[in-house]
């Protein structure tokens, strides 16, 4: 607002314009590297166009020249908070093109550990989202909590955080006895601190004044927009692919599908803090599987597509070969395209894979849900304070890794 | 699951005789070609079928097809919620063809053609914005086609000198590795090291 001009002394009125900011990409609110360029009329938000790609590393075009097995780990650096429900994706995509079964124990070891991804998510996502509407205590409590998390990744795999620990036909290592153990009693101490940062937010007056009411999203929005995940689920739509397009051993599960009402901010928060304790009884029905006789045996379906055991290498010159061949040609995957999607903590995420009958993917698409949601952002915010934008970014649950790839 | 989705196929064919020019079910997917005039009343026609309900845009994206007379598939995959089916609908474009945008229809479609634009330069008629997206401000080619080199053509670095970020010829200190490792009897189509005299006396005989 350019004060300088009085149009009229007596009034008083002065000339107004719109403002224009930059908000990010170095913003603590903006959730990695987002750019907003927004219009404001005095404090309401009239246009927001968001800048995106400055994290873009052309995950796309490097899977075109590496083979199947050499693109998996570029799965884990996409949605960085969940790395393994992504990769099974891939590998869904790539079992379902080759028709290979994937070994019971294996497919139970796959629900216990994307549920995992689930709720490492989902803390990440609640209270990062509190932070952003001023709660500053929810992160510490839930990090510490992520971070055990991340223990049971790293005994599983070896890495915290880029595990590629699916791969096609299985998982890579079998679970040692004590790490279920280990998980079983953390799922035990876990619904305290659940209840924890519930007292601390549910009903704190500041955090649903600034969440309730706002970025609300109606049936038609999350058509027209191609929502998933919570976005539609807040709204009031029961839409989970784990239930409604069973994937894995999905539906030998018991779970519910929290929905809100409202389909606004506060909404979504509740349905996360509800899908969180529902992992959590999947996490506890995985484990009591995974103990039962029928949750024995290998965790890879042996063949062209998987390595051989440690013991068959040093015993058969054909495992050797097979060894070799696998890690360095990779295996070769029919000419087809396929579409595999999987229930992501944020949504469907999506694997477009087109093969040419080689050992490396003809073109992969990558279909992020949070490059949907982010889409929404012009719409959603149009109306809004500018504090508001804050809190519809975090509420969106949006990754830079996967929405630039 | 893919007798319904046959079934689906056969209904939508004889119900849009003008637009399908084929379609099949394989992994228990349905795909529909449709000619490239008709992708507008053909997906408004999938989002407002009572038997289709096809009413959500999942994904939007091209293949490249350099050897092909019709370069690009332009691929969309819908979602009905209601229903809980899915579909492929699969366009081929020549390279400088324009495609009507199905934005009015679908508002989901922008971003997804606006990186179609970016990652392989298909133009689309009736888009409101139809800017880079993934790219730098200022980038140059398409970076999807196959033509386009995985290492690119410029690099960036900040100029100590000039004390602002330069672009520059890329420059690679060793040359790009792409190992084929592909056995010799199915993949390569160079000759091996070693085997040039045999190639002569061939030549001899």
């Amino acid at each position: 607002m350019d004060g300088s001009k009085f149009n009229d002394v007596l009034t008083g009125e002065q000339k107004i314009r719109n403002f224009n900011i930059n908000f990010g990409p170095q913003h603590p609110a903006a959730h990695g590297v987002l750019r907003l360029v927004l219009e404001l009329d005095g404090e309401i938000v009239e246009r927001c166009d968001p800048h995106i790609g400055l994290l873009h590393r052309g995950t796309e075009k490097l899977m075109e020249s590496r083979t199947y097995l050499q693109n998996l780990p570029y799965f884990d650096r996409l949605d960085y908070v969940s790395p393994m429900n992504q990769e099974h994706a891939w590998c869904l995509a790539i079992e379902k093109l080759t028709g290979t079964k994937v070994p019971r124990r294996a497919s139970l070891i796959r629900v216990l550990y994307s549920e995992i991804g689930r709720v490492l998510n989902h803390l990440l996502n609640i209270t990062t989202q509190a932070m952003d509407v001023g709660a500053l205590t929810p992160p510490l409590w839930g990090f510490e909590e992520r971070e055990k998390l991340m223990v049971f990744y790293e005994r599983a795999c070896g890495a915290r955080l880029h595990a590629a620990y699916f791969r096609p036909g299985g998982v890579h290592q079998d679970l040692p006895d004590d790490l279920i153990d280990d998980i079983e009693e953390w799922c035990g101490t876990f619904p305290a601190v659940m209840d924890d940062i519930d007292g601390l937010l549910t009903d704190n007056r500041i955090f649903k004044q600034r969440n309730a009411d706002i970025g609300i999203i109606t049936e038609q929005d999350i058509l027209d927009y191609g929502f998933s995940g919570v976005m539609v689920r807040g709204s009031g739509l029961a839409w989970d692919l784990r239930r409604a397009q069973p994937y894995e051993c999905y539906n030998e599960f018991e779970f519910e599908i929290p929905v809100g009402k409202n389909g606004d901010c506060y909404d979504r928060y509740l349905c996360r803090m509800e899908e969180m304790r529902q992992s959590l009884s999947i996490m506890k029905q995985a484990i009591a599987k995974l103990r039962e006789p029928e949750g024995q045996g290998d965790v890879m379906a042996r063949g062209k597509m998987t390595p051989p055991s440690r013991g068959d290498m040093k015993r058969s010159m054909e495992a050797l070969i097979h060894h070799f061949k696998l890690y360095t040609e990779g295996f070769h995957v029919p000419e087809g395209e396929v579409y595999a999607a999987v229930e992501a903590p944020k949504g469907e995420f999506g694997v477009y894979l087109v093969a040419d009958g080689t050992n490396k993917p003809y073109r992969a698409k990558l279909r992020a849900p949070g490059f949907l949601h982010l889409q929404a952002m012009d719409y959603m915010c149009k109306g809004h304070q500018l504090a508001d934008v804050a809190a519809i970014i975090g509420t969106m649950d949006v990754v830079f890794g996967e929405i630039d790839r | 699951m893919s007798a319904a989705l046959k079934e689906l196929g056969a209904m939508i064919e004889a119900k849009r005789p003008d637009c399908v020019l084929s379609w099949s079910v394989e992994n228990d997917e349905l795909t529909v070609n449709v000619a490239p005039a008709s992708v507008v009343s053909f997906s408004e026609f999938l989002k407002t079928d009572q038997t289709c309900q096809f009413s959500t845009l999942v994904d939007m994206t091209a293949v490249d097809y350099p050897t092909r007379d019709n370069r690009f598939d332009m691929v969309y995959h819908f979602l009905s919620m209601y229903q809980n089916q899915r579909i492929r609908m699969k366009v081929a474009i020549r390279e400088e063809e324009m495609l009507a945008s199905i934005v009015d229809i679908f508002p989901a479609a922008n971003w997804f053609e606006r990186e179609i634009f970016d990652m392989f330069g298909i133009l689309f008629t009736g888009h409101p914005d139809l800017r880079r997206i993934l790219t730098d401000y200022g980038f140059r080619g398409h970076p999807l086609r196959k033509d386009f080199p995985t290492t690119g053509y410029v690099e960036l670095r900040y100029d100590e000198a000039e004390k602002r970020v330069v672009y520059e010829p890329v420059n690679l200190v060793q040359e790009y590795r792409q190992f084929d490792f592909m056995s010799p009897w199915e993949g390569a189509k160079y000759v091996l090291p070693g085997d040039e005299k045999s190639e002569d006396e061939e030549a001899k005989a």
